[in-house]
């Protein structure tokens, strides 16, 4: 066997006909032309391919073509039993991975009918896993914001904040950022013991770097002029394209599905919910999108102070405890259909399940992702403005590929 | 507040192309449109400042496999005023499934409806933009209807590892 007889030999023109382009070239007019962005682009945050249809440096269509990160989540949930699913629901968001779980384990409580016993400890120490990871998740958000748009220092200050949270939720859970942590029924383990006081002291460590990073990001001048009054999305604009999370907040609607809904015990927490309200320029610009991240980090600080407090006093761990308790031998739910949202990092996260009542294997599986949806709302916001700030507004839309692509 | 009989009737005075079916089974609970009907109602249930079904959360379409030979197609709406959400369900033949756009209504609808050709094969009559969005666009068939078979090779790559 020769060298060539195994070598792969491409097709010529293959990358072309595998996602052709949306504008051929001989129908634009003589001063337009088509840029192509991405798939290999720092800015785009993964694999997001742009194409771009420019008049000069003014932007007339933007075209996102997407599915470079396709892993066939919903083929696989539907040949896997429901608890096997939840390492591929990790690997959906995977900068938020807990948010993912925790969503998709209480939808097939729910289906089981067995949401209601599960024990407090459980669903607090559920919380306080989920707003780690959510302040994880804005950091991502806001640090490789601040470097798209060229502020390098703040993304490494958060990446260094990030891996003292990414440390603990690996003495947790045994992994880094696809944890497998929240059963259906339960936990994977109950917290290691001193967990609660490293993680309060985190909280006393993190309140200054959060007032530094604002300083020195946020309400910065150069950051300020660059993004206020940049990719303004409207609320009517932001509603009708389905957009969630900070987006939909940034544009000043109180909306927050932690609340609507009132699931797990976040009822039992007191915490706010920031909207954009136009402090530097109009109502849904970049800024305020960035800002309104930067504020529920606050308040995810205050979700987890709270869930410390109920986990060494009211929830506190006893010898008998058994996270495994409740989790089902055989997860069948009853012939049903079942759609499940909650308030992962950037948006609404939701799953339409079909459970046939014969098997463990989930009839259908299908993922109403966040960033899919809020992605979709690029082609609307692109329209007439210039190409520097295109780059100005994906960050702010925080797409993470892993989940728009599935 | 709004309540499902609200909805419910309110659907049912709108079709005019056959029966309205609650499906008890579903949370949150499903109502059965005629595919003809299922522009004007949701038409109607956007518009109706009674109803106000502002937000498109999720378009699922389910294939019943070949057996039962149909496909469904299920929207869950969510009225943000009202904080109410419903589903609308569709079932269509599983060999000529073809449906219509509801991109106009809502823009969410755009890609939703575009992922639904792409994996199932469903045609969506008066879409702005049809083309394959997850998969590569010269991939061969639907891959998330049930009785899907990959293709042995795509561009001299064995498919099946």
């Amino acid at each position: 066997m020769s060298f060539s007889d195994i070598q792969f030999k491409p097709k010529p023109n293959g990358l072309k006909l595998s996602e052709p382009n949306k504008f051929k070239a001989e129908d634009l007019h003589s001063e337009e032309m088509v840029i192509n962005l991405g798939p290999q682009h720092p800015s785009t945050h993964g694999v997001l391919r742009l194409e771009v249809l420019m008049d000069g440096e003014i932007i007339k269509e933007v075209v996102p073509h997407i599915g470079y990160l396709h892993r066939c989540f919903e083929k696989h949930a539907e040949n896997l039993p429901y608890n096997q699913v939840i390492p591929f629901v990790d690997r959906l968001d995977y900068v938020a991975a807990m948010n993912c779980e925790h969503i998709y384990a209480m939808g097939v409580e729910r289906m089981l009918g067995i949401a209601d016993q599960i024990p407090k400890r459980v669903e607090y120490i559920r919380v306080l896993m989920a707003e780690l990871n959510r302040i994880v998740s804005h950091f991502i958000a806001i640090g490789t914001y601040g470097m798209d748009i060229g502020a390098f220092t703040p993304f490494f200050w958060i990446m260094r904040d990030r891996e003292h949270i990414l440390r603990m939720l690996e003495w947790a859970s045994g992994s880094r950022l696809l944890y497998n942590y929240m059963w259906i029924g339960g936990l994977f383990y109950d917290l290691p013991v001193g967990f609660e006081e490293r993680c309060s002291e985190f909280v006393n460590y993190i309140k200054p770097k959060l007032q530094e990073l604002e300083d020195i990001l946020i309400n910065n001048k150069i950051f300020v002029n660059r993004t206020a009054n940049v990719g303004i999305l409207p609320l009517d604009l932001a509603i009708n394209c389905g957009v969630t999370g900070p987006i939909l907040r940034g544009s000043g609607l109180r909306l927050d599905l932690r609340k609507v809904d009132g699931y797990s015990v976040y009822p039992e927490l007191d915490f706010n919910i920031p909207i954009g309200e136009g402090k530097m320029g109009a109502l849904g610009d970049c800024w305020d999108r960035t800002w309104v991240r930067m504020q529920e980090i606050y308040e995810s600080v205050k979700i987890i102070e709270q869930c410390l407090d109920k986990l060494t006093k009211e929830h506190k761990r006893t010898r008998d405890f058994d996270p495994h308790a409740l989790v089902p031998k055989k997860i069948r739910p009853k012939a049903q259909d079942f759609y499940i949202r909650g308030e992962g990092s950037k948006g609404e996260l939701g799953f339409y399940f079909r459970a046939d009542g014969k098997s463990d294997v989930p009839f259908r599986c299908k993922c109403r992702s966040c960033s899919f949806v809020n992605l979709s709302v690029l082609q609307e916001m692109a329209k007439g403005i210039l190409i520097a700030d295109l780059i100005a507004i994906i960050g702010t839309i925080d797409v993470v590929m892993g989940e728009v692509d599935r | 507040m709004l309540s499902f009989d609200q909805v419910f009737t309110l659907v049912k005075d709108t079709c005019t192309h056959g029966d309205v079916v609650v499906d008890e089974n579903a949370t949150p609970k499903n109502i059965r449109v005629p595919a003809e009907d299922l522009k004007i109602v949701c038409q109607e249930l956007f518009q109706n400042s009674s109803t106000y079904f502002d937000m498109l959360s999720c378009i699922t379409p389910i294939d019943n496999g070949p057996q039962v030979g149909t496909l469904e197609i299920v929207y869950n709406l969510y009225s943000i005023p009202f904080n109410f959400q419903v589903g609308l369900k569709v079932v269509l033949p599983r060999d000529n499934a073809e449906v219509d756009t509801l991109t106009d209504i809502w823009k969410t609808a755009n890609w939703h409806e575009r992922e639904a050709y792409d994996m199932f094969g469903i045609k969506v009559k008066g879409h702005p933009d049809l083309r394959r969005i997850l998969l590569p666009a010269d991939w061969e068939g639907h891959p998330l209807r049930k009785d899907y078979k990959q293709q042995e090779y795509y561009r001299s790559i064995k498919v099946d590892y």
